[in-house]
């Protein structure tokens, strides 16, 4: 039996939890206030995951940056991976919202999409 | 120049709302004014996820908030200077403004909505002892470096203040491959949202430090060392507490402040404790016809009241001028703070100027647990709501039926309170 702390983010209450794993599977999860500090432990503890977002190089644009993030959250443990990935390309202006900057990223079968319109300069 | 009916300062958040909202109440003639070369405002540096969900009901990145505004804005065709400042505002309302193309110009508009937003803290505004080496950065500062001009300010960071902006910066500096040692914390609770904390210094194993400050800044020409001690209950450093760290970048994320330097020429009315303009129930200042709303009135910790706020302040700009430009002379009821309630916007209501309902919104100045808001029309208690958690970095919001003031006609004032629950 393990036991880990972490704290509830879905509200400012901020709720302590304590949660029991056995196996890698959470057994019990106190010190929540409602049902959604438990789903958070269970996802946080077992498969936690993040929206990453990033900037990558514009040539020949308005604007000398675009930014960029994952379309949908991807695991944890693939945050620096996946900022590696991001960390060499350079994108030819027009660039336009939601365009995919990289496809599959570290195979997370998740893409990187741009967030910004940059505009051809001249 | 040609002349505007209704002329925004600032095209952030604030201003793209305010402009939007106006126009679909029916006025036509405004024109936007933005300093820097694109619309957006400070969204355009906050690349990271979490905004809009109240708004759009899905999470968008800063720039892609900004973008739906600035896509609606350009739908409507409003008109908008860029690289644009204002140098002054008057109390007839005359703007004076200057830019390459138009250089120096003035606009005599019916109505002005000021749209600002704030600025920092700096270090002088801190007193923090030692030298003052380079590497001394606003987190704002370096969030514009880092994600817009492709800059890293250094390498080695220590950050003071756990504002959302310094935890927001201490994860985008640890992933473009820096190493933030520490964030300290005069106060002994984070002024940031739980959800910075857990998901930019507990993910990557950044240590946040509460009740500490920083007590030396070593290096001449670079930041070489920073020293933070833990303080006691009046904020004095307790003597044998001092921790070293050799770095070469200290953030600051010390508080926000609202931008009013032409409200204040104006001669609009200053709340001392938001440093914003007062406002009645129509977000309009002491200056009849000039409006505000967004940080330059009080700062907001989400852009969707941002945006909602200015809203309601494009719309009742649009009301003023279509009405005739009158001052209206109705009762105006004091709205009074009590028991750890440090502020609320408006400063004062007028039910017959009010449409159905009234936002009050308000700022605790301490962390309370198990609580009442409660809302008083003189005498009378008109709104109670129990609250198991409030903390001064979370704003409060109450919705009041504007009907619940009328019943009340005897009332001179209104009280915004906390009470045992």
């Amino acid at each position: 039996m393990e036991e880990k702390n972490l704290i509830c983010i879905n509200c400012p209450l901020g709720c302590p939890l304590t949660v029991t794993l056995e196996g890698g599977e959470v057994k019990t999860v106190t010190g929540n206030t409602c049902p959604r500090g438990e789903a958070y432990a269970k996802k946080e503890l077992t498969n936690p995951t993040r929206i990453v977002t990033s900037t990558v190089k514009v040539k020949g644009g308005k604007l000398a940056m675009a930014s960029v993030k994952t379309a949908t959250d991807i695991p944890k443990g693939k945050i620096f991976d996946c900022v590696k990935a991001i960390q060499d390309i350079e994108l030819e202006a027009p660039v336009a919202i939601g365009q995919v900057v990289l496809a599959d990223v570290c195979g997370t079968g998740v893409d990187i999409v741009a967030t910004k319109n940059v505009p051809a300069r001249g | 120049m040609r002349e505007y009916d209704l002329v925004i300062i600032g095209g952030g958040p604030a201003g793209l709302a305010a402009a939007v909202a106006a126009h679909e109440a029916g006025l036509k003639d405004i024109l936007i004014l933005e300093r820097d070369n694109e619309l957006g405002g400070i969204l355009n540096q906050c690349i990271h996820n979490g905004f809009g969900l109240h708004t759009f009901k899905e999470e968008l990145t800063g720039p892609e908030y900004a973008g739906r505004f600035i896509e609606q804005v350009k739908k409507l065709d409003i008109p908008y200077k860029l690289n644009t400042m204002v140098l002054d505002l008057a109390a007839d309302k005359t703007v004076t403004a200057m830019n390459r193309e138009d250089g120096l110009f003035q606009l005599h508009p019916k109505a002005v909505i000021l749209a600002m937003g704030c600025r920092e803290r700096p270090r002088g505004a801190l007193n923090i002892p030692g030298y003052r080496p380079a590497g001394i950065f606003t987190a704002g500062t370096a969030q514009r470096l880092v994600n817009m001009e492709g800059y890293m300010p250094g390498r080695r960071v220590v950050i003071l203040g756990s504002g959302d902006i310094g935890l927001i910066m201490a994860r985008r500096m640890t992933l473009e491959g820096a190493k933030v040692q520490v964030v300290a914390e005069l106060m002994p609770y984070s002024g940031g949202l739980k959800r910075n904390i857990v998901q930019c210094l507990d993910d990557y194993g950044i240590p946040l430090k509460l009740s500490h400050t920083v007590v030396d800044i070593e290096g001449k020409k670079r930041v070489e060392a920073i020293t933070i001690a833990q303080v006691d209950e009046k904020n004095r450093p307790i003597p044998g507490t001092e921790e070293r760290y050799e770095c070469d970048t200290l953030l600051l994320s010390c508080g926000l402040i609202p931008e009013n330097e032409l409200s204040r020429s104006a001669g609009v009315d200053i709340n001392p404790i938001t440093n914003g303009p007062t406002v009645n129930e129509s977000l309009e200042t002491s200056i009849p016809g000039v409006f505000a709303a967004g940080n330059v009135l009080h700062v907001h910790d989400l852009v969707d009241y941002v945006s909602e706020e200015a809203g309601a302040a494009g719309r009742h700009a649009a009301d003023y001028i279509a009405a005739g430009c009158k001052a209206e002379d109705h009762k105006a009821l004091p709205v009074k703070c009590e028991n750890g309630v440090r502020y609320t916007v408006p400063v004062a209501i007028r039910p017959d100027a009010a449409g159905e309902n009234i936002t009050l919104r308000f700022r605790v100045g301490n962390v309370y647990k198990n609580k009442k808001v409660a809302v008083y029309a003189g005498d009378a208690c008109i709104f109670s709501r129990k609250r198991p958690v409030l903390a001064p970095g979370e704003m409060e919001t109450v919705i009041l039926k504007t009907s619940l003031l009328t019943d009340h006609p005897e009332a001179e004032g209104i009280t915004v309170t906390l009470e045992e629950a």
